[in-house]
């Protein structure tokens, strides 16, 4: 029903684009300053980390809604070199690129819903979501 | 984007303006602390008032301003974190442990202003 946002990534310039782009989205699906800022943040995340690792792919941003919550879902996907140990990659301050190790456990962390896939030397799909918290 | 450092006394004030991609971040790193040098700055303050996103590598950069200006006998103040970013931050992961931070610029340059009674 929605569009969806196709945002390339092959540069720092198009991550402080894709953030940007999806706080504007979060924002105009009526998510708080707050939610807006976490989404931007675990934008970011995703975004360094393609362009860390795999130097450049896509982050696609749509609107969902799932058992009636209205939220954002958003893709990040790459094919890149692929995560060998994705269950190592998600614990904190593990890093192969020298980083604080923080981007994907802390991407999950500030997200409702949370997901990767890889495939060494296929790429690597990460899957998040962010949900309206229901007022009242 | 570059961000525009000040003099004022003893101290230099990078007022971050808008924005800013991993290259900035890391333009300001090196700007400040050869600036560090050139003024005898005894100060640095970063105010970050304007930044909507702090990620990994903006935090990570600004602890390493704050290390190296230690390094070269400058304290830094980190000020103007804003409410909702405070919160990304800390659910991130990220910490600015064992950095001064402060509420605003004006409460930035007293904590800079008593470091220096302190010292004499």
């Amino acid at each position: 029903m929605d569009d969806e946002l196709r945002l390339p990534i092959a540069s720092d310039v198009d991550i402080v684009n894709a953030r940007a782009k999806g706080r504007d989205l979060a924002a105009a699906h009526g998510f708080t300053l707050g939610d807006q800022t976490v989404i931007a943040t675990a934008i970011s995340e995703v975004a360094r980390n393609i362009l860390l690792y795999a130097r450049r792919g896509e982050v696609r941003i749509r609107a969902a809604t799932d058992t009636g919550r209205d939220g954002l879902l958003i893709v990040a996907e790459d094919h890149g070199p692929g995560i060998r140990d994705v269950a190592r990659a998600l614990q904190d301050g593990f890093s192969t690129s020298g980083g604080l190790g923080l981007g994907l456990p802390g991407a999950r962390r500030l997200m409702d819903d949370f997901d990767v896939q890889s495939v060494p030397g296929q790429g690597t799909t990460v899957t998040m979501a962010k949900w309206k918290r229901a007022h009242g | 984007m570059e961000v525009p450092i000040l003099k004022q006394g003893h101290y230099l004030i990078a007022s971050i303006q808008s924005a800013l991609t991993d290259a900035d971040l890391s333009q300001l790193r090196e700007a400040l602390i050869a600036r560090v040098g050139k003024y005898r700055a005894r100060g640095v303050i970063v105010d970050v008032t304007a930044l909507d996103v702090m990620d990994s590598f903006a935090v990570r950069t600004l602890r390493d301003i704050a290390h190296m200006a230690r390094l070269r006998g400058s304290e830094t103040v980190i000020v103007g974190i804003q409410p909702e970013v405070a919160f990304a931050m800390v659910q991130l992961g990220l910490s600015l442990k064992g950095i001064v931070t402060a509420l605003d610029l004006e409460e930035g340059l007293a904590f800079l202003d008593a470091k220096a009674r302190e010292r004499g």
